[in-house]
Parts: C-alpha cells; structure tokens; sequence
C-alpha cells in the first residue's frame, strides 16, 4: 500500500487525481453524516419532553404540574441545591486555599484525601451514612451526604486553579496597597470565578439527578418521585411531567451557570512561565488549627464509608462473597461498561475531530447538543427511551440496545472532551509533514493522529467504563430482567436491608473506581503544568 | 533546466488575496529565498509547492512535468518535496531514529544505514537516534527535522522559517551548515523568511514578496543595491532616500553630487543610499571626494560599532526655498567616535540608486 519512497511524480494521470479527491470527500461525508446521526439522536430526551407537553395540552399539563405535590418536590431541590452549594464552595475554597498556598504540613497527602472520596459511589455514601446513624433522613441528612460526596467537583478545578494562577499578579496587587485578605477577594477570588461556577454546575446536575443517594437517605426529590411514579404507574403521565419539570430545572441550571460565568477568559497574558506561588507561612497555633479541617473531612468522607464498609464485611465474613449473583453482576458489569465505553469512544471520534478539524458555528452547535443531553438527568433519559421504544422502536425495548443508547446519550461528553484534548495533540501540521515523507492522507491519519489520540482516547473509555460501572437509575429502568450490574445488584440487596450482602458489591465498585481517582487528580495536576 | 515553475498562481482566503499573479523560475541546484513581511502570502505559496493548498489558478510545473494545472493536482505525497517547517515539526510520539525513517521504505538494515548516514549528514551523534523529540535542543530538533526531509532524496526542499526560533548565536551557524550540506547535495532550496538579512546571506536568488505579489526577483546584491521602490529598498536594509536632482550620471543632492548608474530618470528624484555608503571623516582630514557638513547630536555606542546622528546644515535651494535640517544615521567604527556636538564631513562612496 505505502508507495516508494522515492515515486517520481511523472506521469500521475489526472483519473487518479480525481479518485484520490473524491476518497477524501467520502472521508468527510462519512465523518460529517456520523456527527450528525449521532447529535440527532442526543437530541432524542430533548424531543421527548417537547412531545409530551405537547400531547399533553395545556389543561392536563396544569394538572399534574401545579399541585402541591410539584411544589413540595421543587421547594425540595431548590433547598437541596441552595444549602449544598455554598457549603460545598466555602470547603473547597478552604481546603484548596491550605493546601495550595499555605505551609500545611502533609498538603499532598490532604491533597489526594480531599479528591477520594469520588472514588465511593454517592448511593454507597449514603449507605454508609444510614447504616452508621439509621436516624439520619430528609434534607439534613441529605446535604450533609451530598456535600461529603461531591464537593471534590469543586476542590479539584479550584486546587488547580490556584496552582496556575500567576503570583506575580498577586505581587502587584500587594504592591498597590491591598492587604493579603483584599488581594484573595479582589484578585484571586475573581480569578476562580470559572472553576467555581464549573463545579458547582457539575454538583448542581448531579444533586438534580441522583437516586440511589436520596431514595437511600429518604429524602424525596424530582428523581426519586419519578423513579416511585415510574414503578407504581409505569409509564404514566404524572411521572413524564416530572420528568419534563426536572429537565427544565436542568436546563435552567445550565442558562444560570452560562451566565455566571459570562464571556470571562482568565487566560494568563504575557509570555515565559509563571513562578511557582510563595506559601502562605502558617503560625503553630494556626497550623494545629487548619490540621483539624482537611482531618475531619477525611474521616467524614473517607473514614466513614470505608470503615463502614470494613465493618459489614468483617460481620459478612467469607460467606457474603460466595451469594450468588456476585460473579455474575462482576462479569456482567465489566462486559456492559467494556463494550460501552468502546462503541461510546467511537461514536464520539467524528464530533471530537470535528470540533479540532473544522471548527465552526454548526460544528459547535452539533457538539453542544450532546452536553445539554448529557446534563438531563439518567431518569429523564430513561424515561425517554422507554416511551420511545415502546412506541416507535418496540424490538429494542428492554434489551440491551437501549441501555448502551442510554449511556451514550448520558456519557459521550466524557469520551468527547478527552478524545479532543488528544486529537488537539495532533495538529494538521504533523499529518502535512507525514504527506510530504510520502504517506498517503490515510496512512498519516493512521500513522500520526490515531496514534497520538490513542492516550485521549484511553483516557476518555476509562472515564465512560466507570462511569457505567456506576450508574444505577437508567440501568434499573432500561435493562432487561436478568440484568444485574454491580450497582444494582448492590441495590437490591440494600433494599432487602442486607447491608452485608451489598458490601461486596461497594467495595468492588470503589476499587474499580480508584484508577478514576487517580487520573482526575493527575490531570488536574497536568492542567496546571506541572 | 529550471527545477520548479511557478506560472501566474493565484489564492483567496475569504476576501483576502493571499498570492496575486506569482509567476517564480526557480532554477535547478539554486538557493531561493523567499522574503516578506508577515501575511504577504510567502508561506502559503511555499505550502502551495509542498502541495498542502492549491492554488485557485495557474500552474505549477516541478522538472518539467505539471504538478498543478487546470486538469490536475499531485497530492503532496506523491510529489517527493522535502519540507521542513517552523517548529521543526517532529512526531512527538516517534524516536529520533523513527522520525528520520519515517518516510524510508525498505529493510530494517536498509533503514538502520541510512538513518545513521542522515544522522551524520546533519552533524548529529549516532546516539541521538534513541532520544525522544522533547529531549533535544531546538537547533537539535531543526537538524533532525531536516535529515527526515533529506531521507527520501528530494529534489526539492522547502524551508518555512526553520532558524527563526533559534537564538541568534546559532542561527547564523545553523544556517550556514544547512546551506553548505545542501549545496554539496545539489539539492535545490527554497526558504522563507522574514529576516531580510538571513535571506540575503543565503540565497542566490532573493523573491520579495508584499501584499501577495511577487514585487521583485533576482541576486541579492542585485535586489539590495538596485531595489525597485522605496518599501523594497526599506525592507531590505537601513536606507537612506534623499530628493536629488538628477543630470546624466550625476544626482545632485544634500550631501553634494553623487554618481548614479544607469538612472531611470532625470530631474527631479529620490535617490537611495546605504549607511556604509557613507564614511564620517573628521574635519581635519584629508578633503576627498564629495563630501558635506554635519553636527552630531547622537552617539548610539554598542561596542564594535557605533551609530552617530547627524544634523545636516540648513541650506536654500537654488530658487530660495529653505531645506529644514536633515537627520541622517551612519555606522562608524567603534573607535575614534567624533565628540558630541562636533561637526563632521560625510563623504560617499559607490553609487546611488534612483528610485
């Protein structure tokens, strides 16, 4: 296939010219007719919620959205979300600012601990927490869960915005007059307006969105109150409009986080790289005093689920691991996250080369339409599907298809973000170079931009693999019966009350969980250049 | 025989015409220079021969043989350009060894040679070929950069700014190396630059670019001494352009007569002269040549050398019209600099230019 080296370039007949333009147009038809397939089908829940309003009228929608049960529910999320945040805001704040910029004895290791805990599952979380205080329900109960299992989305951008910003601004802002305080509220503080407003994004979606955590802790959200309308009515109308009503607080999330943010870019200006920042000198007092934060956050997040767990396993002894059922949702979970993550990293290469390739308005609007789906709750997703299958697509209702449709749908921004930071690897430039060493356009896109997207795209499969591992509410609405994945095996057995039973299947999920750890906390290291 | 043809190409990014009627003879074994400020179109027609772009009109012919014309367009695989660009441009994820391979067919052992000789080529031990991109130097990745171009025996190889991102020191000897390794090749060369001086000092023939026009071609000296207008003429080296007044050879000007060449025209006209044209003679030397009166109001002292400023003394013209001071800036040696405020002699050498 690879020509010689050294072809003269007598002779090339202007047939083979043309063949050879007409392979590239098919390339990026072929590219171009596959983002579209697949952004069309993210825009399926999306197409849901609109048709049901719409099926619905006007009289119904009253119905069933303006009653006292809606408003219970909303007042619900809204305290959830509006006590979470800020807690979740002022601890990461603190816990990046000691152990970023201050002489904090043991920062890395508080470092790592202040990321772990998104190594439990939320749901595992909140069955350590209940089965340590049974007492612990509603909305106390919840945020305390809640922020214990997701202020790590913060911790983790704001630690590596802190790590990148450039001190001499700082010094300069000293050097105007501002006292240490007035430079981390004028200066620094706006400088982490993007890492803030990301995560707390992130938290928000995911405190619209979780189940196990809620039901488990029995605290009643939108999505628990789908999840019970769902198995009590099925497919009723009650538990659509919810799902519309929950979509819409999704999307208005989405709206306040764009505006928020605004048209801010904190790009460093000017050129060599930035110092490394001077730390913060801690008194003895101080430092016994700041000690006490990271510790107790660590015990609260990590200690409590761990030896929780430890202690339900050693009450389960050797005969918990031997349930039937264990195996069986091992394997069967490893092969739905497997060939998940694989079909989900391919679905996502032409969007992703896309966006680096030919960025454009369009292009844009194409990618973006998979991140709007992919911050709808996994209900809202469910949901979708199951009245969609049931009515225009009936032989792939509860079969496996549907469920690698969900995830897709659910999970492909992940794949989608590594796999363009990888492809951004490899610019146009190298595969030019590779044409002129006589390659041909399809040998240097194997031999060049694949091979450098390889790591992007790894990473990218990882975080969709886990990501599956660990989801609960679609699997539990979609999957056909006899489908146990660790998690909701997991589930089953904690609503049977057999805690020890379940603590296999957490434990199993957390270890698979830790790879994940790991490689969040080494990028956002690398973010930082370090 | 000419190794490359450019006949009459054009190319419009968007409403920005980015080569407007290029036509370049480019003859075989050569070394051209291409030269421009930046966004003159220089690096799109050396991607265009590389066959990166095509051109929306005209030709391009390598050997002989079209390479674009109406009916075709050779991909750029097919055409055997070396190219090396800015950055150097290595697989990031490939050996040193594997970069330069990466064009060769062959055996292993066939590879293993040949890699060793291009390592050689470009100065450069056989142990690099285990080293990965990022542990080298810049000039280190420009030389390797190079051999992977070298690999495949091009008949032509393009050079996109390679030396610009090398430090001074280095890139005058990077560049020298370069030009000599591919000169006893015989390989035909063309490089872009914007830095009128490294293009002066490598190519035997100089292309200035401006605006996507090709504004003028020829030797270096040619193209220094002889611009074809005054941005040229700027462009190229420090220049001084005083009115004249020009009669046969002579042009009469502020600094007295000087001889012209072959003017373009006579009466009234703007006359090009270099810095090292003209020489400060203190006052109490010998009176030769042609010379005229200045006061020096600057010394810009940088060791070996140094610039002095100079006044020119009022004048009127012949019909009673007043000539306001001129400032001129002329090279002197570092030694015996003239005192500030002294007045000196200024006498020229060689000829002018008429514009």
């Amino acid at each position: 296939m690879s020509p010689p080296a050294n072809t003269p370039v007598t002779g090339s007949a202007p047939a083979s010219i043309s063949r050879r333009r007409k392979q590239g147009r098919h390339f990026a038809a072929w590219i171009t007719g596959s983002s579209w397939v697949i952004s069309l089908l993210a825009l399926l829940p999306l197409g849901f919620v609109i048709y049901i309003a719409i099926q619905s009228g006007w009289d119904s929608i009253v119905q069933l959205v303006f009653r006292p049960r809606v408003a219970e529910l909303l007042l619900n999320t809204l305290m959830l979300v509006l006590i979470t945040l800020p807690l979740c805001i002022a601890l990461s704040l603190a816990v990046a600012w000691l152990t970023e910029r201050s002489d904090l004895p043991g920062r890395r290791l508080w470092s790592l601990l202040a990321t772990a805990p998104i190594a439990v599952p939320a749901f595992v979380h909140s069955y350590a927490w209940v089965s340590l205080v049974p007492s612990l329900h509603g909305l106390p109960g919840a945020v305390l869960v809640s922020v214990l299992a997701y202020f790590p989305f913060l911790y983790l951008p704001i630690a590596a915005t802190l790590r990148r910003l450039d001190p001499a601004i700082e010094d300069v802002g000293q050097s105007l007059g501002l006292k240490p305080l007035a430079v981390f509220l004028r200066i620094v503080l706006p400088q982490l307006r993007l890492a803030i407003c990301g995560g707390s994004l992130l938290i928000g979606l995911h405190l619209l969105a979780e189940y196990g955590l809620f039901a488990m802790i029995r605290f009643d959200t939108f999505t628990t109150a789908i999840f019970d309308q769902f198995q009590s009515s099925f497919n009723g109308p009650a538990a659509n409009m919810l799902a519309g009503v929950l979509a819409l607080l999704c999307l208005l999330l989405l709206t306040l986080e764009s505006a928020a943010r605004g048209n801010a870019r904190y790009a460093r200006v000017g050129s060599g790289s930035a110092r490394q920042p001077q730390l913060w000198p801690l008194s003895k007092t101080a430092t016994v005093l700041c000690l006490l934060l990271p510790i107790s956050l660590s015990l609260l997040a990590l200690g409590v689920p761990l030896i929780t767990l430890a202690s339900w396993l050693i009450a389960g002894g050797s005969e918990v691991w031997q349930r039937d059922g264990l195996l069986d949702a091992v394997q069967q979970t490893l092969m739905l996250a497997s060939v998940g993550a694989v079909l989900i990293t391919a679905a996502a290469f032409p969007i992703a080369w896309l966006s680096i390739r030919a960025p454009s308005r369009f292009n844009r609007l194409i990618e973006s339409c998979n991140y709007i789906t992919s911050s709808l709750p996994g209900i809202v997703v469910a949901l979708a599907l199951v009245t969609i299958t049931i009515k225009v697509a009936r032989p792939i209702y509860q079969t496996v298809i549907t469920v690698l449709l969900a995830y897709l749908l659910m999970f492909l921004p992940r794949a989608l973000v590594s796999l363009r930071a990888g492809i951004a690897q490899a610019p146009v430039e190298l595969e030019n170079m590779a044409r002129s060493l006589g390659r041909t356009p399809t040998q240097a896109l194997w031999l060049i931009t694949l091979r450098l997207a390889a790591p992007g795209a790894a990473a990218g499969a990882a975080l969709v693999f886990l990501a599956i591992t660990n989801e609960l509410t679609a699997t539990l609405l979609l999957s056909p019966s006899g489908t146990r994945t660790l998690a909701t095996g997991f589930w089953a057995m904690t609503s049977e009350i057999d805690y020890a039973a379940a603590a296999p299947y957490a434990l199993i999920m957390v270890l698979l969980s830790l790879p994940l750890t790991a490689l969040l906390y080494h990028q956002s290291k690398r973010t930082a250049g370090r | 025989m000419n190794a490359l043809e450019l006949h009459a190409l054009y190319k419009s990014f968007g409403n920005v015409r980015a080569l407007d009627n290029v036509s370049l003879s480019i003859p075989a074994g050569s070394r051209t220079a291409i030269v421009g400020p930046s966004g003159s179109g220089k690096t799109t027609l050396l991607r265009m021969i590389a066959g990166f772009e095509f051109p929306d009109r005209g030709r391009i012919a390598l050997q002989g043989d079209w390479l674009v014309d109406e009916t075709r367009a050779v991909p750029a695989h097919l055409r055997n350009i070396g190219y090396v660009p800015q950055d150097g441009a290595l697989f990031p994820h490939l050996s040193v060894a594997a970069n330069i391979g990466f064009g060769l067919t062959g055996d292993r052992a066939f590879r293993r040679r040949r890699i060793s000789e291009l390592l050689e080529m470009v100065s450069l031990d056989e142990s690099m070929g285990e080293r990965w991109p990022h542990e080298l130097s810049g000039g280190q990745q420009q030389r390797v950069a190079l051999a992977r171009a070298l690999a495949q025996n091009p008949g032509i190889m393009l050079l996109d700014e390679p030396f610009s991102a090398l430090d001074t020191g280095l890139r005058s000897s990077m560049r020298k190396a370069v030009s000599k390794l591919l000169s006893d090749a015989g390989i035909t060369t063309i490089l872009v630059t914007h830095d009128q001086a490294e293009a002066l000092s490598f190519a035997d023939q100089l292309a200035v670019m401006r605006q996507g026009k090709l504004v003028q071609a020829g030797s270096p000296m040619a193209l220094y001494r002889h611009p074809v207008d005054e941005e040229t003429a700027v462009f190229l080296g420090e220049a001084i352009i005083l009115p004249a007044w020009v009669e046969g050879d002579i042009a009469t000007c502020e600094l007295g007569s000087v001889p012209v060449l072959k003017p373009r025209r006579q009466g009234a006209a703007q006359i090009l002269l270099r810095p090292e044209q003209l020489t400060v003679v203190t006052h109490d030397a010998a009176e030769t040549g042609p010379y005229s009166v200045g006061r020096v109001t600057d010394i810009d002292f940088t060791g070996s050398s140094c610039i002095l400023t100079l006044e020119l003394a009022a004048r009127t013209t012949a019909g009673g019209e007043q000539i306001p001071h001129r400032t001129l800036n002329v090279r002197n040696p570092g030694i015996n600099i003239p005192p500030l405020g002294s007045t000196v002699r200024l006498s020229t050498a060689g000829e002018a230019h008429v514009l």
